[in-house]
């Protein structure tokens, strides 16, 4: 419990300490990085002492916040929760660390938005109670605005904006749903003396008694918010702007952890507190992410931009993800979860190696490169293995992720239609057909542009940013059963609300564990 | 009767500081800052007594026999009033620090300044305090004309002496809507006390078609107060043309005084008919409050909606603020649509919250105009490099605003909606929703100018002086109130 209040809050506070630090960058720098390290480490406490086989929440803290509206600061993980908020943990240092090069004006601003970042995001993941979720779901829009407003390439305005009004307006619905919510559950069902409870423990057992037709607007309410963050076809529109005009740092927090938090709500939120409407609804929204997978895949062959087809790539890999939620299988949301890891890691990877290119030229066409491998040796070897973690090469962590959410989607009962995984598996052919023409267009031939002779090889630095991520993308290639294991149980946990509504049977055994807390709440939902 | 006097503190306290407070300017010719350290010292001494009267346990003011007061059971103690005393005195003090170095640079540090809102803040505590009928009326009148004075104070400025009269005309008129209003209530219900009118009204008692008109025209009355569709016409020019602390000051404590006349006048004029009883009469009344309520949904609705499309194409943005706090009255109008406990709070923390973002906005607008320039989007362009505070308080006000964590506007909002949302009005909720989405655009329209664009040279001056107190001050409390909405909520919806 302790662990998981520091890595929420040491962010925030070392934001606090760099308002009151001076001006001396090089202290800035170093604080905020020394922070999100520290963080990083206090962050393997919690997979350490996290246990495996209990399905329950852990390292569960409550405190009631207001009384009236019985929404109450409440965090504690499971085992989707932990691989996101370890992702967050892992990721920040590394985008710190990118921002050294990256972010040359107005230093102390900048790393103070970016730690408050980290604060907000590692509270989507553990929040347990709407209103909390809420409002770290909102806090986070706030430094990223800024981040992309005042530190991002060209068009940063309109994409800044573009960014937060697409996000705003999702939520703002979100928000009215959550209300809806705490008051039914709290008046009807609950019979709270406030008459509200936003208590997401108390409410994951009883939404099933909101009138149905209710629940399926409240199911779209949420969901159109997780949609546009995750972001889904046809309201990714966003993304490719604000990936291309963030700065890189920004872009590798964007792409790795911000996408994740709208997976993390649908699987979080959608499927567990509104069952019936996700399998209701769950047929249309695959053939979203289908058309999702293959659409951002052909928009990505065709951009002269690699930042941006990067970013285009970011939308056909999260419709792999969105798949494997819908297939409601144990096999599609384990690979949804382990999918989101990835994504998180081979695409970071991919802007970090982006990033280095473009502060070495200050462009990012593709048509202006050409032979870099022979310049930038080992760089194109890390380049390439994040290229085919993206791609997904047996070996590397993508293959396993996408491999299991398209075995999901085959095997789902409630989806029942093989065709979802058989268009969805041309995103796999499409992605190596547009990451190795773009990799074989920068990095092959002969040097057409005097200027990339110049080109330096990396620097240390730049191998601390980079190899940890290329650890983990062999390691979940090579033995992921490491990073499945701790998602399994709630994975299951999932699955067996699910089956149990649509087919009345509860296919996985799960241990028995008695969490005070839980049954604390169960008893004052009586 | 000490005893009254004590539970009346903040409000007694104000009149005879109000009172001194002529003296005090007639004695003091030469040294034109003694008003001001009396005005802050006055609003100081009537918080402290106001926070002294909500520590005093509630059922202390409940056993008091009314017919042996001096007031007559006229003037209400305990309650939310005093709530509504603490926020009315904090706005004072805000505008009193922001407005010392203000007419400075305008216009001359005038010592009536200081009086008038005073006054207007002793008006405004009587609204809240009121038990009767007159006593509102007089609450209001005696705010309102302050605030026709205030708003041309700078009384060589053409734009000012417009809004003045403006407002004058337009608001000794809505007052005698309100008071024909009130004059009808007193022929549906034989009495002007307001606990008596809900006895009335509960009881069956009472004539309902005049109760009906009454209604009405009451609401008419406070609807242009609050500046609400289709009465709003003056806010605009008037928030524009009054000297910049004084539209915040109007637009927030004055918004919030009239909605505290509107939770009195719902209280008792839309009282909660038992859904047993089947006496015509009960029938009749029940559905007269649910076809109040819808009306002054439909108000609510209309005016954010309006506000935020108005303030939407904006190029001024003095005058962006001053349709976005029409918008925030249709907001604030939800607590009243909803009619309960949660919506009555909603209102005092909101207003709360309210009132420090935008005052703090306005006071950010008055630092950096000069002379009626200096108040367009462009102008704002790049400030944020040479005013870094002021940018930063600035934006924060504007995330504020817009309802975003962790600051003071979004539990307000949240609870809100809760409470249209408690009360079957999930409609007004999305509407509400809606509007909000308007107004993201041009509140972050005002970041975009601050912070990503660049000025070729920056002509805007900026001497902040003592205004700096009333940013500081705002912004902790919209962060306060932001983080720990949990005191203020929990403790207004006890007080009803």
């Amino acid at each position: 419990m302790t662990a998981l209040l520091i890595t929420l809050f040491l962010p925030l506070i070392g934001a606090i300490l760099l308002l009151l630090a001076g001006n001396n960058t090089k202290i800035i720098k170093y604080t905020a990085l020394g922070v999100s390290v520290v963080t990083f480490i206090v962050s393997l406490f919690l997979y350490f002492s996290f246990d495996q086989a209990n399905p329950e929440f852990q390292f569960v803290f409550e405190s009631v916040w207001i009384t009236q509206f019985d929404a109450g600061f409440r965090i504690g993980i499971d085992g989707m929760s932990l691989l996101l908020v370890l992702l967050t943990t892992l990721i920040s240092p590394i985008a710190i660390l990118s921002s050294f090069d990256a972010i040359k004006k107005r230093e102390k601003e900048y790393y103070f938005m970016v730690l408050i970042l980290q604060f907000a995001m590692t509270g989507v993941f553990v929040a347990l109670d709407l209103f909390l979720f809420y409002i770290f779901w909102e806090i986070i829009l706030i430094p990223m605005y800024f981040i992309i407003g005042i530190w991002g390439g060209k068009n940063r305005i309109y994409a800044a904006v573009k960014f937060f009004i697409f996000t705003a307006v999702g939520s703002l619905f979100m928000l009215v749903a959550i209300v809806w919510v705490a008051h039914y559950a709290g008046t009807y069902i609950t019979n709270h003396p406030g008459g509200f409870t936003s208590n997401y423990l108390v409410l994951r057992d009883i939404t099933k008694m909101i009138p149905l037709d209710i629940q399926n607007w409240l199911f779209w309410a949420f969901a159109l918010s997780f949609f546009i963050k995750v972001p889904l076809f046809p309201v990714h529109t966003w993304l490719p702007d604000a990936h291309t005009d963030a700065p890189t740092p920004g872009s590798v927090i964007l792409a790795s952890i911000l996408l994740k938090m709208g997976t993390y709500g649908l699987i979080r939120f959608n499927l567990e507190l509104f069952p019936v409407a996700s399998i209701e609804f769950s047929s249309i929204i695959s053939a979203l992410a289908v058309i999702g997978i293959i659409y951002g895949a052909l928009v990505a062959m065709i951009q002269t931009d690699f930042k941006r087809l990067v970013a285009y790539t970011s939308v056909s890999h999260l419709g792999f993800v969105v798949l494997g939620i819908f297939s409601m299988t144990l096999n599609g949301i384990q690979g949804a979860i382990i999918q989101m890891v990835n994504h998180g890691l081979s695409t970071g990877l991919l802007f970090l190696c982006v990033g280095f290119l473009y502060e070495r030229r200050h462009t990012r066409l593709i048509s202006e490169y050409g032979g870099v491998a022979k310049v930038m040796p080992h760089f194109s070897v890390i380049f390439g293995i994040a290229m085919f973690a993206s791609i997904g090469l047996p070996g590397l962590n993508g293959f396993i992720g996408e491999f299991l959410t398209l075995q999901g989607a085959m095997q789902s009962k409630i989806l029942n239609n093989p065709w979802f995984t058989v268009f969805g598996t041309s995103g796999v052919i499409l992605a190596a057909v547009y990451l190795l023409w773009m990799y074989q267009r920068v990095m092959y031939g002969t040097i057409d542009n005097p200027q990339n002779l110049q080109l330096k090889d990396l620097k240390t630095s730049e191998y601390i940013m980079t190899i940890p991520l290329i650890i983990f993308i062999v390691w979940i290639g090579v033995y992921p059963n490491t990073f499945l294991n701790i998602s399994d149980v709630s994975a299951k946990k999932t699955v067996n609300k699910i089956e149990m509504i649509k087919f009345n049977r509860q296919p996985y055994e799960l241990p028995t564990m008695n969490n005070k807390i839980d049954n604390n709440n169960l008893e004052n939902s009586k | 009767m000490t005893n009254e006097f004590i539970l009346g503190l903040p409000l007694y306290l104000t009149f005879a500081l109000s009172i001194i407070v002529i003296l005090v300017d007639t004695f003091s010719n030469k040294n034109k800052k003694v008003l001001y350290y009396y005005s802050i010292i006055s609003y100081l001494a009537i918080i402290a007594a106001g926070f002294y009267i909500v520590s005093l346990p509630i059922d202390s003011f409940a056993n008091i026999d009314k017919a042996s007061l001096f007031t007559k059971g006229m003037v209400n103690y305990g309650g939310f009033a005093n709530l509504f005393d603490i926020i009315f005195a904090v706005g004072g003090l805000l505008t009193i620090f922001a407005g010392l170095p203000y007419l400075k640079k305008e216009f001359d540090d005038y010592k009536e300044f200081y009086t008038l809102v005073l006054f207007s803040v002793f008006g405004m505590m009587l609204i809240a305090h009121a038990n009767h009928l007159i006593m509102i009326f007089l609450g209001i009148e005696v705010m309102s004309v302050t605030f026709y004075v205030l708003s041309g104070f700078i009384r060589n400025r053409i734009s000012a002496v417009e809004a003045a009269l403006k407002y004058f005309l337009l608001g000794a008129f809505s007052t005698g809507f309100l008071l024909y209003g009130m004059a009808m209530t007193y022929g549906a219900t034989k009495t002007m006390y307001l606990d008596q009118i809900q006895q009335m009204i509960v009881a069956g008692t009472f004539d309902i078609t005049f109760l009906k008109i009454g209604f009405a025209l009451i609401t008419v009355g406070l609807s242009f107060k609050i500046a609400a569709f289709p009465f709003h016409q003056w806010a605009a020019d008037v928030y524009h043309g009054a000297p910049t602390v004084v539209s915040g000051f109007m637009s927030t404590a004055g918004k919030a005084a009239a909605l505290a006349a509107f939770i009195l006048i719902g209280k008792s004029m839309l009282p909660l008919i038992p859904s047993d009883l089947t006496t015509d009469i009960a029938v009749a009344t029940h559905k007269y409050v649910g076809d109040a309520q819808m009306i002054i949904a439909i108000i609510s609705a209309v005016t954010m909606l309006f506000g935020n499309i108005l303030a939407l194409i904006q190029k001024n943005v003095k005058r962006m603020l001053a349709y976005s706090s029409i918008a925030h009255a249709g907001y604030l109008l939800m607590g009243i649509v909803s009619n309960n406990a949660n919506g009555w709070s909603g209102i005092i923390f909101y207003s709360a919250a309210y009132m420090f973002m935008q005052i703090g906005a306005f006071i950010v607008v008055s630092i950096l105009e000069k002379n009626e320039k200096f108040l367009n989007l462009e102008d704002y362009s790049g400030i944020s490099k040479k005013y870094p505070f002021l940018a930063a308080m600035m934006a924060m006000f504007m995330f504020s605003l817009v309802g975003l964590p962790p600051f003071a506007g979004f539990p307000g909002k949240y609870v809100l909606f809760a409470a249209a949302i408690e009360s079957g009005f999930t409609w007004l909720a999305i509407v509400a929703v809606v509007s909000t989405i308007i107004s993201l655009y041009f509140y972050i329209g005002l970041v975009i100018y601050m912070y990503f664009k660049d000025a070729d040279s920056i002509e805007v001056e900026s001497n902040p002086g003592t205004a700096s107190v009333t940013l500081i001050l705002s912004a902790i409390f919209v962060l306060v109130l932001g983080v720990f909405p949990g005191y203020l909520i929990d403790f207004a919806v006890k007080l009803f």
